[in-house]
């Protein structure tokens, strides 16, 4: 079976920084995996070129067989890539309802006419925008919160809304960014579980970024490493574990530089 | 079910309040005077609504509204200047008004709504500027305009304030019904993150576009009235200064509500009416010094604006505030994360 999303030799320079250089990675249907490495490795950056929030400079980007390469970001995410981001990002006066509303808007299927007219399609695509929103919000146990602004939630509460925000848009491919970031252990208990029910009940394929190993040896079934924008290491958890060249990027040269003395 | 007023009683009732009002004026029960002052509320209403629909909602910072209600102005005098102003040929004048600031706003638009708000902020500046000189000039093209003299002849219409009372009324259920829908959704989530709604599959640069169509469109309607009301126009009335106005209210009501836009453009054109009666006339010119004292002290004490983002309960639908569910009783992934 053809991968959904393959990224082949991908490379982001700003100026002399070469921040992603001859990235690759494959993620077949199904799949959950994990991307991590070192502040500064090129991770997030590697999500922004695939959701089109850069330019790439090299490489390709190819999403079921086709390349999605200088598209909009709108065009990929109604093609079937949504994202959450590292910084929580959403918007912040509206409702937890809205927040997720919005991210139905382009599946709406009415236009601003029938809106201002309030005829044709308006009602009934209305309301099924609406309950799609709810039984997303149901999932993530927020729909008592539908109506509150969603600045005011708790920190993990916005985290759960900007993942069923990302799935309003009934996407194929799902890409988190340190969806753990900031959470107590409890909560990165219940976020991991999370991870995996909705992989199955929506039938995703994920890839997430994540600092706190713990999800990440957990959940992910591989692991690509970076370090100064390029792969260093790929493989199954434990293999990544116990990989030297992993353990020099994180904790340095101290075990090679005491085999040198 | 509980009593309450349908929102086409209250319609049927707004409606009946027009008719009285201008029948009022027909009788002068209501003067001239005041007359006037009533029509300018509806076009400063009107004209600022449009301008919520661009800052208020979609968040494009736009300094260039009153050129476009001024394309409006002078767009319908040249049309009843030569179809006269029976009630037909007054429609025709302000649709046309209407459709050029539209048609010009989306010209205007196709560059500059690629790039951020601020962006729009300062070609619109430039915009409102380089209308106001064309005004001054338009005389060598077109001589009933008369340039930097102004525009005179202008014939009134019947019954302008009921005319303006209810564009004002259809502009309100526009914005309304824009507001509460999907499209409407959209443009709220630009201007909340413009990067995060495009990701959510927004198509930025289309729904800034609307917007702004919209909203000048709103300006356009609004001069055709205002050229009908004060039968007199001159380039200087449009000037970008005269743009702060409409920026006044919006912000002043609240960026986002279309109750605050009401309120506060009704409030303005009082006060600054209402000071006139009660200063002495030696000191009238004082209200221009009260009224930025009264809009810094708002700003210190209520910087979101009277009404903030927030609506009066008769503008919001009654399908958008879903009942939260007393039980949660939905499938989760499993108890772990209440």
């Amino acid at each position: 079976m053809a991968p959904i999303l393959e990224i082949v030799r991908l490379s982001k320079h700003f100026g002399g920084l070469k921040a992603v250089s001859d990235f690759d990675l494959t993620l077949n249907e199904g799949d959950l995996q994990g991307l991590i490495g070192p502040n500064g490795a090129g991770k997030t950056t590697v999500f922004n070129l695939v959701t089109g929030v850069y330019p790439v400079t090299a490489g390709d980007i190819l999403f079921e067989g086709h390349s999605i390469c200088g598209q909009e970001p709108w065009m990929i995410n109604q093609r079937g890539i949504a994202r959450t981001f590292q910084n929580i990002r959403l918007f912040p006066n509206l409702s937890v309802l809205d927040n997720v509303r919005v991210a139905c808007h382009a599946h709406g299927g009415y236009s601003t006419l029938e809106a201002i007219a309030r005829l044709g399609r308006f009602r009934s695509h209305e309301q099924a925008i609406t309950e799609r929103a709810r039984s997303l919000l149901a999932v993530f146990n927020l729909l008592g919160r539908q109506n509150e602004i969603a600045k005011n939630l708790p920190y993990g509460e916005q985290r759960r809304v900007e993942i069923a925000r990302a799935l309003a848009a009934n996407p194929k491919v799902l890409l988190l960014d340190e969806p753990a970031a900031g959470m107590n252990p409890s909560e990165v208990g219940s976020l991991m579980e999370l991870i995996h029910f909705i992989r199955d009940r929506f039938k995703l394929t994920i890839l997430l970024i994540e600092h706190q190993m713990r999800v990440v040896m957990g959940i992910c079934e591989q692991i690509t490493v970076m370090d100064f924008g390029q792969v260093i290491a790929r493989g199954k958890p434990e293999e990544i574990q116990n990989n030297p060249k992993v353990i020099e990027a994180y904790l340095g040269r101290g075990v090679s530089y005491r085999t040198a003395q | 079910m509980k009593l309450k007023l349908p929102s086409w009683g209250l319609l049927v009732i707004l409606l009946a309040a027009g008719v009285l009002i201008q029948l009022a004026i027909q009788l002068e029960v209501i003067n001239a005077y005041w007359a006037l002052v009533l029509t300018y509320m509806c076009i400063a209403v009107l004209s600022s609504l449009g301008l919520g629909i661009i800052y208020g909602f979609s968040g494009q910072f736009s300094l260039g509204h009153a050129a476009f209600m001024g394309l409006g102005a002078y767009t319908a005098a040249l049309i009843t200047r030569y179809a006269g102003v029976a009630p037909w040929s007054f429609a025709v004048a302000l649709v046309g008004g209407m459709l050029l600031a539209g048609g010009v706003a989306w010209l205007v638009g196709l560059p500059i709504l690629r790039l951020r708000s601020d962006y729009l902020g300062i070609a619109t500046l430039g915009f409102g500027i380089i209308v106001r000189v064309l005004f001054e000039n338009s005389d060598k093209l077109i001589p009933a305009t008369a340039g930097a003299r102004g525009m005179t002849g202008i014939e009134q219409p019947q019954f302008v304030f009921l005319w303006a009372f209810l564009l004002l009324l259809g502009a309100v259920l526009v914005a309304r019904n824009l507001r509460f829908s999907s499209p409407g959704r959209a443009l709220l989530s630009i201007r909340e993150d413009e990067t995060a709604a495009n990701l959510m599959g927004i198509d930025v640069v289309r729904y800034k576009t609307i917007a702004f169509v919209l909203g000048c469109s709103f300006a356009g309607l609004a001069g055709g009235l205002y050229a009908h009301t004060f039968l007199f126009l001159h380039p200087s009335n449009f000037d970008f200064i005269k743009s702060f106005d409409p920026l006044l209210i919006v912000v002043l009501g609240g960026l986002g509500s279309i109750t605050g836009t009401i309120v506060a453009g009704t409030a303005w054109v009082a006060v600054l009416e209402g000071l006139r009666l009660v200063l002495p006339s030696n000191i009238l010119e004082w209200r221009y010094v009260i009224y930025p004292v009264l809009l810094i002290a708002m700003m210190l004490t209520r910087p979101q604006g009277l009404f903030g983002t927030s609506e009066a309960g008769v503008l919001v639908p009654k399908e958008e505030t879903p009942p939260a569910p007393a039980l949660e009783t939905e499938v989760t992934a499993d108890g772990a994360h209440p």
